[in-house]
Parts: structure tokens; C-alpha cells; sequence
């Protein structure tokens, strides 16, 4: 449906902003055997992966900490506030000057933009931990694996759920920023390319790839864990 | 506060006074013991702290003036006014988390005992079962289980039968008193029905309310089972016998 719209506007309009299905498959099919759309594509997504992991394992520590504990909880709000608001851009630009234009200050920038909000889903679930399940693992003296990972975190999953959703739609976005400023490959890059040759049959093969990434990681993997983790409410 | 090792099992109690943060007194001059399989009843109006015991007792309030001596290597059990189960652990995972936190050596026997306690309370059926797909009844039943799975010497039952329809409670005080007579339990049982009291336990504590000591100690000498008429009458003695004493008690 979707497609036949675009279709029928590109017809009608026939100008090069607006290239058709067809013209924009075929400029897909032309990167993908040439092999640049898949470097470029697994460059962006060992950057998201790497920043993924890096926010979430800093994100969820900071949450569970300032959930559980209201000293650290006063102390590092005001971080958190600054952390939540500064612009994608500031954090960006001031990796780079600090680290240089390396892959460590890329992955970096992406991470401190998504901490926070990684931090403040977490938070919230802390806060609500039930504190009388807490107390069943302390009186049966439940060893301390078992109370994490079976009386704690599953408290927290659907937290943890919610803030890998968000924090993948937020990497992805600011990784391309990262790419176009101070990479030399990645789709952020490529899309930079394609802007200065008004490629834009490029720009949407390469966002059409991407949506197909999404929507596998989704399909694939986020849905079965959630179902998995979930089946007890059923 | 002080836990200190008794040389017998059962537990003996002696607090000086517990105060909350807001400086309202909660227990005071309280002082008994339970010796080992005794089953003693708590009994006193809503709101006396004895809940309040029970969590110092158990080592989870540890901000009181006095002490509690209790072998600190006993197996403890505590059922909780809620049956605290964990909503996504089977039936089967829910009693096993505590197992698991046995010493390995203990583990085995207990382990094999499993399926029959199982079958003892009717939840033979139910193994992989979630607590949400269980009656309340049935939840108690499990945290029941999950009580005596470990063979606890020391176990603290918090009003555990609230809220329930009187047969069900009444199908759960029989399986209570099966199991203790097994395990040879020492029992502290926190309640305001006094004729639940009656019905299950060696000897009745009554406290004052807040804040809250010891203002009499009736044994219950009858021999079970207890049929709920014999309770009645004895109920009434109690009654007839205290009246000033447990009109506060009984009816707040």
C-alpha cells in the first residue's frame, strides 16, 4: 500500500528528489553486489552493538544504584539532568576534540547519549522492586546469584525491556551523526557521500536496508526474548 | 540488639524495647521462650507489632534493644501474611529456590521429600504450574510447602491463613498441624482469631496492645485433633475467666 503511494508520487511528480520503488531497488540490488552496502551497513552495526552494550551494562548499574540507594540517588541526579539534555551534538563534537576522531571516541559519544535515559527507565523499576519478595530471599538465606537473578532482575525486566527498545532507536540515530562527522565509513558516512552527489536512489536503498535490520532485530530477537521472559502473566 | 547462640534449639526471646524511626513505642518488656517442637500461639489486637516480632525474630529487623537467642545455623521458615510466592517461577522453582539454598549435603533427602509434600497438600498436579494460575488457596498451600520443604526447626507464621473462606483455612490448619507433627517444628504462629489459636497450638500468648508485652499465657492441654466446639467452649472460659484482661485483646 505504502509502496504503491510512493509509486504513483514518484510517477506523478517525476523529479530526482523523489525516485521511484523501482529506481531505488535497483540502486539496492547494485550496492548490495558490489559488497559497499553491507560493509558500510556491518560497520554501523558493530558501532551500535558496541555502544549498546557499553550503555545498557553502565546504564542498568547507575539505575540500580540510584533506585536502591537514595544517597547516590541525591548525589547523581544533577548528573543525570545534565546528561538527559545536553544535545547529541555537544557530546559528539566534544569526543572527538577530547579523544580524537577514532573509533573509541565514536562509541563513546554514542554510549553517553543513551546512558541517561538507560539509567532513568532503570531507576523507576528499582524503586519499585517488592521488598517483600526481598525479604523472602534474605530469610531462606537464597545465595546471592540466585537472589539477582531470580528474585531481583526479573522485577526489572520489563524495564530493561522498554529501555533496550528505546536505547536501539536512539543509538541508531546518532550513530549516522557520529559516522558523518568523523568516520570514513558506516552508512552515516555513505549518506553523507550520496547527499553531495544528490544520490538520493542511495539514501533510501541504504534506509531501506537499515529498516530491514530493525525490524529483524525485532522480529528475531527482542519479540521471542520477551514472549520467553513473559510467559508466566500469560 | 543482640542474636546470640542458644545451646537448645527453639528460640528465646527478650526485648527490651522496640521503637520505630518515629520514636512510637512498639514492643516492650517482651519476654518468653518456645522450646524445641513447641507449637505457641501469638495472639493480640491488629497493630500490637506483632509482626514487628516476627521480623526480629527472623533477622530482618535488627533495631531493637534486647536480644534473641536462636541457634543462628537453624533452618528458618517464615510464611508471610501474602503468600510471597514468585510470579514467574513454576510451582516446582518456587520451592526449589529455597532448597537450593540449603548446604549441598542437606539438599538430596529433602530434595526426594519434594514430590511427596506436593501431593500432600494436592499440588501434585500443578508442578509446572505459575502461582497466577493458582487459587489463593492453592498459593497457600504452596508457600506452605515451601515452609516445611527444609524442614525448618524454627518457622514464623505471620497470620498466614487471613483472608481466606473459613473451609479453606480450616483444610490448611489440618495440613499445618500434619506437617509440624512431622517435622517437629518449633512453631511461632501470629494471629488475632482466637479460636485459630486455640485449635493449633501448644500454648496461647496474649500481648497488650501497643506497645505491646505479655499479659497471659494459657497452655491448651487438649489432646488433638481439636474439634472447633471444644475450642468454643474453652474460648468462653477465656473470656469468662478475663474478661477485662481480653476485652482489649479481642474486640479493638
Amino acid at each position: 500500500m505504502l509502496v504503491l503511494v510512493w509509486q504513483l508520487l514518484a510517477g506523478w511528480l517525476d523529479s530526482r528528489e523523489l525516485p521511484g520503488p523501482r529506481q531505488v531497488a535497483a540502486s539496492f540490488r547494485e550496492y548490495l553486489l558490489d559488497g559497499s552496502l553491507l560493509f558500510h551497513l556491518g560497520m554501523t552495526l558493530f558501532r551500535v552493538l558496541c555502544s549498546f552494550v557499553l550503555a545498557m551494562l553502565i546504564g542498568v548499574a547507575l539505575g540500580i544504584l540510584m533506585g536502591s540507594r537514595s544517597c547516590w540517588d541525591r548525589w547523581l541526579d544533577a548528573l543525570l539532568i545534565l546528561g538527559l539534555n545536553i544535545p547529541a551534538l555537544v557530546t559528539i563534537i566534544l569526543c572527538y576534540i577530547w579523544f580524537g576522531l577514532n573509533e573509541v571516541a565514536a562509541i563513546l559519544a554514542v554510549a553517553l547519549n543513551k546512558i541517561p535515559s538507560v539509567t532513568v527507565m532503570v531507576r523507576e523499576g528499582a524503586r519499585a522492586v517488592d521488598q517483600g519478595l526481598m525479604e523472602v530471599a534474605q530469610v531462606y538465606r537464597v545465595s546471592r546469584r540466585d537472589t539477582l537473578l531470580k528474585v531481583y532482575l526479573p522485577q526489572l525486566y520489563p524495564y530493561l525491556f522498554g529501555a533496550a527498545r528505546n536505547g536501539l532507536a536512539l543509538i541508531w540515530k546518532i550513530v549516522l551523526v557520529v559516522e558523518l562527522l568523523g568516520r570514513s565509513n558506516g552508512v552515516g558516512f555513505q549518506l553523507g557521500i550520496f547527499f553531495q552527489f544528490f544520490d538520493i536512489a542511495g539514501i533510501l536503498a541504504y534506509t531501506l536496508a537499515f529498516v530491514l535490520v530493525v525490524f529483524a532485530i525485532e522480529a528475531l530477537l527482542l519479540r521471542p526474548l520477551e514472549q520467553h521472559l513473559n510467559r508466566w502473566r500469560s | 540488639m543482640d542474636t546470640r547462640n542458644a545451646s537448645l534449639p527453639g528460640v528465646v526471646v527478650d526485648i527490651r524495647h522496640k521503637d520505630y524511626r518515629s520514636g512510637l513505642r512498639t514492643l516492650e518488656a517482651l519476654h518468653f521462650r518456645a522450646g524445641p517442637g513447641e507449637f505457641v500461639a501469638l495472639i493480640g489486637p491488629s497493630g500490637s507489632g506483632k509482626t514487628t516480632l516476627l521480623k526480629i525474630v527472623a533477622g530482618l529487623d535488627t533495631r531493637f534493644e534486647g536480644q534473641v537467642a536462636r541457634s543462628p545455623t537453624a533452618r528458618l521458615g517464615f510464611m508471610f501474611q501474602e503468600p510471597r510466592l514468585l510470579p514467574w517461577l513454576t510451582v516446582e522453582q518456587n520451592v526449589g529456590l529455597v532448597l537450593n539454598a540449603l548446604p549441598p549435603t542437606q539438599q538430596g533427602a529433602l530434595r526426594a521429600h519434594l514430590q511427596e509434600l506436593l501431593t500432600q497438600v494436592g499440588l501434585q498436579d500443578f508442578r509446572t504450574a505459575f502461582p497466577g494460575q493458582l487459587s489463593g488457596g492453592m498459593q497457600r498451600r504452596l508457600a506452605l510447602v515451601r515452609a516445611f520443604v527444609i524442614r525448618p526447626e524454627l518457622l514464623l507464621m505471620d497470620e498466614p491463613f487471613l483472608s481466606l473462606d473459613e473451609p479453606t483455612a480450616e483444610q490448611l490448619r489440618r495440613q499445618l498441624l500434619v506437617l509440624w507433627q512431622q517435622t517437629g517444628s518449633t512453631i511461632l504462629f501470629v494471629t488475632h482469631n482466637l479460636r485459630e489459636a486455640l485449635m493449633l497450638a501448644d500454648r496461647v500468648l496474649f500481648l497488650s496492645p501497643r506497645p505491646a508485652h505479655l499479659i497471659l499465657e494459657q497452655p491448651v492441654p487438649s489432646p488433638r485433633p481439636r474439634t472447633m466446639a471444644q475450642m468454643a467452649v474453652l474460648e468462653q472460659q477465656l473470656l469468662h475467666q478475663y474478661p477485662e484482661l481480653l476485652s482489649g485483646v479481642l474486640h479493638e
